[in-house]
């Protein structure tokens, strides 16, 4: 259960890179998690919400893209998405494939707001 | 509404630090070796195992990681090399930073080759590089044999499973062939030892495991030089 952790990583990350907008208010930050990242999406979600709540930052929302594990099969070059954990070509059966994608733990984008400091 | 593109690493902020500890590594011709297991697989068992193995002129170091008490650090000292204790007070992981400060305490060159023994948790540590030359996963015959399928990313992301605790394979339902073909669905690549502390079956290859590494960063940096 590290997603608290992996929470206020993706926040302090995500303030730093508002500061740079001070016309602009944070709304949204984007993630993209992959099935083999060992992270849980939906802990993560709630603890994102715990950190954000009652804080100057409501009502930040995260939304996360999740992503399965590709592989790729050097012999025919078909990028294909495991299911069942099976890592053979279903293209020419090759049972060698090259892990692609699928351990992401990334920050996408942030989502902006107008906001002029001072005004109502 | 404006879109402000990052597409950025959330834990960038670690692994630029665990970049500058692989740094001072390879300067400092470091074998590093991350153990990672759930609770109670033995990680102390084998290190205490493999520290008893090494003539006391060998340059061999620990980082062991706990959320409470210094009892492990206890354990491994009694073999005269050095240890250090990180507990992190609740953390359920070493990271990066925590390894950089440990190692701040030591001169470079005291040791080429650390083994840090990182908190028992099969699924946190996964996320995050200390820096190390490999991850190790550790699986007694005493859990399940379909663990590498419930916990994916440490095995996906470890060079070797170490299999432990193999005296006991008569006393419990735990099939070994099953356990190997689990790690190697996710991790085709994964190499595997099996091996009992208890009665020192497959500690060799264990060990050679280790010094076939060591050799290959030697040979590495003679390249370089």
């Amino acid at each position: 259960m590290h997603e608290l952790g992996i929470a206020s990583s993706v926040l302090r990350e995500a303030q730093q890179e508002a500061q740079k907008h001070p016309r602009a208010r944070l709304r949204m930050v984007k993630l993209r998690v992959g099935e083999m990242s060992g992270v849980n999406p939906e802990a993560l979600h709630f603890c994102f919400e715990v950190l954000v709540r009652d804080s100057h930052l409501e009502p930040l929302q995260l939304e996360i893209e999740s992503c399965a594990r590709q592989q790729r099969c050097p012999a025919c070059a078909h990028i294909f998405r495991v299911a069942n954990y099976s890592l053979a070509c279903p293209q020419c059966g090759e049972a060698k494939t090259e892990f692609v994608s699928g351990d992401e733990l990334e920050l996408v984008s942030l989502e902006m707001e107008d906001y002029e400091p001072g005004a109502a | 509404m404006s879109q402000v593109p990052l597409e950025r690493k959330v834990l960038s902020e670690n692994d630029r630090i665990a970049g500058q500890v692989r740094g001072r590594f390879a300067q400092d011709g470091v074998l590093c070796l991350n153990l990672i297991s759930s609770p109670g697989s033995g990680k102390t068992t084998l290190l205490e195992s493999t520290l008893e193995a090494f003539s006391a002129n060998e340059r061999v170091a620990v980082l062991t990681g706990d959320i409470q008490t210094e009892n492990d650090a206890a354990r491994l000292r009694r073999f005269g090399f050095p240890v250090r204790q990180i507990t992190t007070g609740g953390t359920c992981h070493l990271d990066a930073r925590m390894v950089e400060r440990a190692l701040a305490e030591w001169s470079p060159g005291a040791f080429d080759l650390l083994f840090i023994e990182n908190v028992g948790n099969l699924v946190c540590p996964a996320s995050y590089d200390l820096g190390e030359a490999a991850k190790i996963v550790v699986l007694s015959v005493t859990e399940g044999e379909d663990k590498p399928l419930k916990y994916p990313a440490i095995f996906l992301k470890s060079k070797l499973l170490v299999l432990s605790k193999t005296d006991l394979l008569p006393y419990v339902p735990f099939n070994i062939a099953a356990a190997e073909d689990n790690a190697r669905r996710i991790n085709p690549a994964i190499e595997i030892v099996k091996l009992s502390c208890l009665t020192g079956a497959g500690l060799d290859s264990w060990q050679q495991w280790i010094a076939e590494r060591r050799r290959g960063l030697k040979a590495r940096a003679e390249l370089v030089t």
